[in-house]
């Protein structure tokens, strides 16, 4: 018997936004709805070819992009991978349906492209102003899965980690990248079947009757048949009990809140993903996330060349925080530069780890313009 | 259950592992609402597995946790919204949604426009009791002029919605008006609402007495239920009266019934063609 030939990789040049769509469908998404806003639209515009072409696939134009999320939070209860994708002004729009998927625990995956801000802002500029918003945007405390991308193949892998990690957690997931990645066209990878893992929510095994939708698991994951399956159960974005139900007694609303955080913090090894460069001797190191990190991964080079022990941790993953990621790095390096598209939100988070333990320099800019390699540069070489 | 009645029926599709008693007032009428709803499904024989729930938040929005479907209890105002996603996702499952008159044409106003205008193919059952029932009794868009509420202390002053006309406008594929006084007659406009292919509305006459009768003149709930068999006239009947003698009458029936199929279909259709299908 012949061995099968190993399938060779298929190499395209593409928008980081099409990358994005790529990689959705490759993680199994067959659901988009949403509203256009630059700089995002691309992968709205993309998805309303391809989706009718895929079988069961669907897509939505809604009015607004409350109704695109609302919409995708349906879909997903009805067992879709589901995607929508905005930048900021609807973002913010979409901030008490994110708190509603976190306390249904319904999988879902937000691309949002961010542009400069406040408000309308800077339509077609990049900025990294939305990082804490990811965060804390919507009222209530609960943990969230925010991640990022720097260039156009990361877009790719990193949406197809985002469905992964929302299917794996039951999660809604948040995906930033900047105006720059979105519309940077590169050659990159579309990795084989075979090549990455693809992880679809877990489906109950035991009969209707004896099924409790919120109910506490090994993994704090409770399992999510699809509406319409036989499983008939309440959903509310009110508190609620392990059967779904409305509860305001104390120790039912404290093991719900409780659940949800545990679910994904005892995780944090599978949902922290990291890039380390040159880290492991550096005397100085970046800490960036998004195109600054490209910016930053040359500057690093650049420093090693004139003999700065320079490093770069690069985040994929914003929140949780990657403290432990974080404090390895400050073992070794005696300054941590922090180099944003903002006035500090993720330098905040570098500070609170470091507790006064070694020098935190930041670089911040905010005129709707990239941090340069020579920028970073100029601060590494001088501290 | 071939021949079960009333309460025994309900029974049967009531959550028995729900906490009850509900959170309904005495007299109010969105129990009767649920009470037409089940008949309704139970009318049409559809299996619990194929009927999903919706509903808005609201003294309406809790009518969902109550029964043995597939229910989701969403954010104010935007229970059509889950609900698109749902049909789109499943069009085979019978998605009914129930909003008050401020979850549906306040909070909710763009949505249920656009719900119409894009002709999904979902049932909207809108609880109108002209008053925010759930937050104390607040002036709602269907308040009528000069009525007294939490907010318009003085009376309202501001002028109401029509709900059936403003789905009507929107291009709703079934638009129908009736009162839980007349529930022989809900009862068959929710059944052919939920059979209509595209977007049904089915705009429900329902009494507050806790929110709204007490501050505007009714002495009991009884008294509420009066005024609308009173009020609540069939529409030819409500256009033979002059203009300026209809006072409180509201004309109720069916003002829309086409056969428009819904998005869902147009979109599957045009997806097989997409994917070499004939
Ligand atoms: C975004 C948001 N704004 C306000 C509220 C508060 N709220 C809850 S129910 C409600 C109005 C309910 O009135 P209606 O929709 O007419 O339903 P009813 O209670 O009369 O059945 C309001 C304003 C909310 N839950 N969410
Ligand atoms: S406040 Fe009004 S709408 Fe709410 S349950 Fe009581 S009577 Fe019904």
């Amino acid at each position: 018997m012949a061995r099968p030939k190993k399938k060779k990789n298929k190499e395209i040049f593409a928008l980081g936004n099409e990358a994005v769509v790529e990689g959705a469908l490759l993680a199994g998404c067959d659901f988009y709805a949403g509203y256009p806003i630059t700089p995002s639209s691309e992968i709205m515009e993309i998805m309303a070819q391809r989706l009718p072409k895929i079988p069961n696939g669907s897509f939505v134009q809604m009015e607004d992009e409350i109704g695109g999320l609302g919409a995708v939070i349906g879909a997903s209860l009805a067992g879709r991978k589901a995607l929508t994708a905005t930048s900021g002004p609807g973002f913010s729009l979409m901030q008490e349906h994110i708190g509603y998927g976190c306390i249904t625990e319904t999988p879902l995956v937000i691309v949002n492209v961010m542009r400069g801000g406040p408000s309308t802002g800077l339509p077609t500029s990049p900025a990294q102003g939305d990082v804490q918003q990811a965060r804390w945007g919507t009222h209530g405390d609960h943990s969230i899965i925010v991640l990022s991308a720097s260039n156009v193949q990361e877009c790719l892998e990193m949406t197809i980690e985002a469905f992964n990690l929302a299917e794996k957690y039951r999660t809604p997931v948040i995906l930033l990248i900047d105006e720059i990645t979105a519309h940077t066209r590169e050659k990159i990878t579309i990795p084989n079947e075979d090549e990455f893992e693809v992880f679809n929510r877990t489906l109950p095994t035991m009969p209707p009757e004896w099924y409790k939708p919120y109910e506490e698991t090994v993994r704090g994951v409770p399992p999510m048949p699809a509406i319409g399956s036989g499983y008939r159960f309440h959903v509310t974005g009110l508190t609620h009990d392990v059967n779904g139900f409305p509860t305001s007694r104390p120790d039912e609303v404290r093991e719900l809140n409780e659940r949800l955080f545990r679910k994904i913090d005892q995780f944090l090894h599978d949902v922290q993903i990291v890039e380390e460069i040159d880290t492991e001797d550096a005397e100085v190191a970046v800490i960036a996330y998004g195109t600054v990190a490209r910016s930053a991964e040359l500057a690093v080079k650049q420093a090693r060349d004139l003999g700065v022990k320079a490093g770069l941790l690069k985040l994929k993953t914003l929140f949780p925080y990657p403290r432990k990621a974080t404090e390895k790095l400050m073992y070794r390096a005696k300054t941590i530069i922090v180099p944003e598209m903002n006035m500090g939100q993720i330098s905040r988070e570098v500070k609170r780890v470091n507790n006064g333990q070694v020098s935190v320099r930041t670089i911040n800019k905010v005129d709707g313009q990239i941090i340069t390699p020579a920028e970073i540069l100029k601060v590494l070489t001088r501290v | 259950m071939a021949d079960i009645k009333g309460t025994q029926l309900i029974h049967e599709y009531l959550r028995h592992n729900k906490k009850f008693p509900h959170v309904f007032c005495s007299g109010c009428g969105h129990g009767i609402v649920l009470g037409s709803l089940i008949r309704s499904i139970h009318g049409l024989g559809l299996s619990k597995d194929d009927v999903c729930i919706v509903a808005g938040i609201g003294c309406s929005g809790r009518l969902a946790a109550y029964v043995d479907f597939n229910t989701v209890h969403t954010c104010h105002g935007r229970a059509l919204t889950f609900a698109t996603g749902i049909k789109m996702a499943k069009p085979g499952m019978h998605v009914i949604v129930v909003m008050g008159d401020g979850d549906s044409m306040a909070i909710g106003g763009n949505h249920l426009i656009h719900a119409a205008r894009r002709n999904i193919g979902v049932t909207a059952l809108i609880l109108n009791n002209n008053i925010y029932g759930m937050t104390g009794g607040q002036c709602s868009p269907t308040t009528p002029a000069g009525a007294n509420t939490q907010t318009t202390p003085m009376g309202q002053m501001e002028q109401s919605f029509d709900c059936a006309k403003l789905c009507t406008a929107a291009g709703a594929n079934y638009v129908a008006r009736g009162s839980v006084f007349h529930v022989k007659r809900l009862d068959s406009m929710i059944m052919e609402g939920i059979m209509n292919p595209g977007f049904g509305v089915v705009e429900i006459m329902t009494p507050c007495f806790t929110q709204y009768g007490r501050k505007n003149g009714f002495k009991s709930p009884v008294d509420m239920f009066h005024a609308l068999k009173k009020n609540v006239i069939q529409s030819d009947r409500f256009d033979a009266i002059p203009e300026e003698e209809r006072g409180e009458k509201v004309p109720s029936g069916v003002f829309v019934k086409k056969d428009t199929p819904g998005l869902e279909e147009k979109f599957y259709e045009m997806a097989a063609r997409c994917q070499g299908g004939s």
